[in-house]
């Protein structure tokens, strides 16, 4: 039974998409869900995922020049890592445009601290629970997302200079 | 006008003259080194290309003891002030050198990231476009802003990118991809 569907059974319902590519398995869940698939995956002996590779978000706004219509705007992404089975999992959690907001994991993996930050920097997604979701990449004084796709591309808000 | 009066107008103009050739041939340059362009400007400070040839050889890192900044690569919205405070804090007389495109007008780059040409935060005395450089390139603007400094002349003004004044010709518009659209468009 691979992790994807140990997943998969004890979490039945809260599943929106799982698939698998060339070994590679994913699972789409709801963010309600998240901590719970989160603990199960860090907890279980034998699946054992130590290692949180990489956090990040999609907007799905105009997905495909908007030939795809999504029933939800945001996706972050886990990818997570075993280092004693070598066996790895993406989970993505589906969020909404009005709310966007999901648990924090950092109490599960510390390194979710700072993807966290990034991904409330570029994208607007709410952390809750973070110990400390400030901006880390662009100034306290940056308005808006800018990795948002309805984030004007040509949009600059200097520090000091002309506003253009 | 007296006799007194000539002599002291021959005798300064000879003094600015003298000043202008010591300054031109002991530039102590200030190297703002933030991206790939130092590489080039590396290789142009190196045996091979050799600044030092022309006087400009002798890099401080120290604002307050060189004359001449060089800005190399790429000023974010973040390191923008601290361009800023380090011209400030050069001593009089001074001159800024825009090293590669990002720096002249933004180059590629058109995002929420990055100054569109660092003329709109500091004035700039010599262009040296290119992405990065060459070295030939880099010693022909450095050979002009020698021509510069011997005849006293030093940039004040900013870009405005309202009036699209301040800037040399070539480069008043900077890359904007609505320009490249309606470029392509038959």
């Amino acid at each position: 039974m691979t992790p994807a569907q140990k997943v998969q059974e004890q979490f039945a319902p809260e599943i929106l998409e799982a698939h698998v590519f060339r070994g590679d398995e994913m699972i789409t869940i709801r963010a309600s869900a998240l901590r719970a698939v989160a603990q199960f995956l860090k907890e279980t002996p034998e699946l054992d995922f130590n290692f949180l590779m990489d956090l990040t978000a999609v907007d799905y706004l105009f997905y495909a020049g908007g030939r795809i219509a999504k029933e939800w705007r945001f996706e972050v992404v886990y990818h997570f890592f075993s280092l004693k089975y070598n066996h790895r999992m993406r989970i993505k959690v589906a969020l909404d445009e009005k709310n966007p907001e999901v648990d924090s994991l950092c109490d599960l993996w510390a390194c979710a601290n700072w993807y966290e930050r990034e991904v409330w920097d570029m994208f607007g997604i709410r952390f809750k629970g973070h110990p400390n979701c400030k901006r880390i990449l662009m100034y306290e004084a940056f308005q808006g997302h800018p990795l948002r796709k309805d984030y004007p591309v040509n949009k600059r808000q200097p520090l000091i200079g002309p506003q253009i | 006008m007296t006799p007194s009066h000539a002599s002291a107008n021959f005798f300064t103009s000879k003094l600015t003259d003298a000043l202008g050739w010591a300054r031109k041939f002991s530039i102590f340059q200030y190297p703002f080194v933030t991206a790939c362009c130092g590489m080039e400007y590396m290789a142009t400070n190196a045996s091979h290309y050799d600044q030092d040839r022309f006087g400009a050889g002798f890099p401080r890192f120290s604002p307050r003891q060189s004359d001449v900044l060089f800005v190399v690569g790429t000023i974010s919205q973040k390191i923008a002030p601290v361009l800023k405070t380090v011209y400030d804090q050069m001593c009089e007389p001074k001159w800024v050198v825009a090293f590669g495109v990002c720096t002249c007008t933004g180059g590629f780059y058109d995002n929420y990231a990055t100054v569109m040409g660092i003329d709109t935060i500091i004035p700039v005395d010599i262009y040296i476009p290119g992405c990065p450089p060459r070295p030939e390139n880099v010693i022909d603007g450095l050979i002009k802003l020698q021509e510069k400094i011997q005849k006293g002349e030093q940039s004040r003004g900013l870009y405005d990118p309202r009036l699209k004044t301040g800037r040399p010709a070539g480069m008043q518009q900077g890359y904007s991809i609505e320009g490249q659209i309606k470029h392509r468009e038959p």
